[in-house]
């Protein structure tokens, strides 16, 4: 069985998380063509990489990020987004 | 047969004819280079060398022939669709399936069985009610049936599903099909090879170089691990790994890759003829010509690179066709393999020309690609013989999305995704 860890209730079956796609920022919709626009709404980068992804534990509702290899199925960790967001802006 | 297959141990040279030629080296240069050798990509070449005259055709496979989705489908052809676009496109498709075992001089094993797609809710039945309205627009023979009429074709099902997802009615669509997938990617590799085209496996490609010649950037030669090829001419059918080719001639596309796993059952006396499908419970199967159940469910649930199947999706799969089919608890799945698919927002392919001039996608064929091999072929054979869309796959554009003109197929996908 796979595990997840999900930051608040620990290690569990992978069954339990929901996906919700790689963290991307929206741009401002009052400041954005629609070509670019489009772009956001459509196009994903679709590489095998290592990916920071929204996942959600459904029984607590937990929402939290999993940074994930996309070509293994590697998980290198998960940490709630406040968690997340500090750490990229320290190392940027 | 022992004698014979002795002759064949001891015999230096092949004795029997190969299916394509070997070619030791790759020439430096070629009308048209199509990368990925499973069915899509074979067809298109031959229909290149066919119907357009161009011989001068590379196939250039990373792995062995049919190695990725053509290999790896639950082999269900149907133009049961939703979009006019779609059926229509589908339909040409089902007619071109028909022949190809002549064509090919080929056994394909097409075996038309009907195909039911179980409607388990009301508005499961309005979909399937809107399905075959637009079916029998387009000439296509596809009706609403209620449950008993599914009943009687299917007396071995248990209609109640355990009692907890009854079965309302179907979705009935007679020219249903089933065919030997790895035979297809064959026949279309033999005739493309005998009139020509050079199929070259192992062959993996690594960069694309563009060039600008006055009008944005174009398809000067494609780079790969055994050499470079000149030509100005590319069609990409890779299916899984389309984001990585569009990465090195740097497009982006909505395409995004989940796993899509099957398996087989060990095989039984034929006791199955028509396809089944339902969405609600997420199981499509077949009986093979060989009797084993060939059973698909819905794709993955999370984005991954990868073909490894998993244990919660055979678990998963096998107590959705207890509930259909209780008598089968007894039976043993025999192979579990998965495929890459690659997906898109619409459910619709994505084919044609691109904003790099001289390359030509065919992809999006995400969990629907094998019914639509030979159509496929035909058209994009069209589109990269004339460097413009066939008018079958303008629905399928690549700047749909820019231009927020979708081509909604999710509806007539086979299981609710």
């Amino acid at each position: 069985m796979k595990l997840m860890t999900c930051p608040i209730n620990g290690p569990r079956a992978i069954s339990e998380f929901a996906y919700g796609g790689e963290v991307r920022s929206m741009p401002d919709p009052q400041a954005t063509g629609d070509a670019h626009w489009a772009d956001y709404v459509f196009n994903r980068n679709s590489l095998p990489i290592v990916k920071a992804e929204w996942w959600c534990h459904t029984p607590s509702g937990v929402w939290f990020i999993a940074e994930r290899d996309t070509a293994t199925d590697t998980i290198r960790r998960t940490s709630l987004y406040p968690v997340w967001a500090q750490q990229r802006e320290a190392l940027s | 047969m022992p004698a014979r297959l002795l002759k064949f141990a001891l015999s230096r040279k092949h004795p029997e004819p190969r299916m394509f030629a070997h070619h030791e080296h790759l020439k430096s240069s070629y009308d048209v280079v199509i990368i990925g050798g499973g069915g899509h990509g074979l067809a298109a070449a031959y229909y290149l060398a066919r119907d357009h005259g161009i011989r001068d055709v590379a196939i250039l496979e990373k792995s062995y022939l049919g190695s990725g989705n053509t290999g790896r489908n639950t082999t269900i052809i149907r133009s049961n669709y939703l979009t006019p676009e779609g059926v229509q496109f589908y339909d040409e498709s089902v007619r071109l399936w028909r022949d190809l075992s002549e064509d090919f001089d080929l056994n394909l094993f097409y075996s038309t069985r009907g195909h039911f797609t179980l409607a388990h809710t009301d508005a499961a039945m309005r979909t399937m009610r809107w399905r075959a309205e637009v079916n029998k627009h387009f000439g296509i023979a596809s009706e609403a049936v209620d449950s008993q009429a599914v009943r009687e074709a299917i007396p071995m099902m248990d209609i109640t599903c355990g009692g907890h997802a009854p079965v309302l009615g179907a979705l009935y669509h007679a020219p249903g099909a089933i065919a030997r997938h790895d035979a297809v990617a064959w026949g279309y590799g033999r005739g493309a090879d005998r009139r020509g085209a050079q199929i070259h496996q192992n062959t993996e490609v690594v960069a694309i170089e563009l060039e600008d010649r006055g009008s944005g950037p174009c398809v000067a030669a494609v780079i790969t691990n055994r050499g470079r090829i000149a030509t100005r001419k590319v069609l990409c059918a890779v299916a899984g790994h389309t984001p990585r080719l569009l990465a090195m001639v740097g497009l982006r596309s909505p395409i995004y890759i989940h796993p899509l796993q099957a398996m087989v059952s060990e095989p039984v006396k034929p006791w199955l003829d028509p396809i089944i499908v339902s969405a609600s419970l997420h199981v499509y199967v077949s009986q093979s010509a060989r009797g084993e159940l060939v059973m698909g469910a819905s794709l993955d649930p999370y984005e991954l690179h990868s073909s490894r199947s998993t244990l919660d999706f055979a678990e998963s799969l096998a107590a959705h066709m207890l509930e259909l089919f209780p008598f089968l608890s007894d039976v043993k799945v025999n192979r579990q393999w998965a495929g890459m698919a690659d997906m898109t927002p619409d459910f619709a392919p994505i084919m044609g020309l691109t904003p790099v001039r001289g390359f030509y996608l065919d992809s999006g064929w995400g969990t629907w690609g094998f019914k639509a091999t030979p159509v496929c072929g035909k058209t994009m054979s069209h589109t990269v013989a004339r460097d413009e869309a066939h008018p079958l796959i303008r629905g399928f554009s690549f700047d749909r999305f820019a231009r927020y003109a979708l081509t909604g197929e999710k509806g007539a996908a086979s299981v609710g995704h």
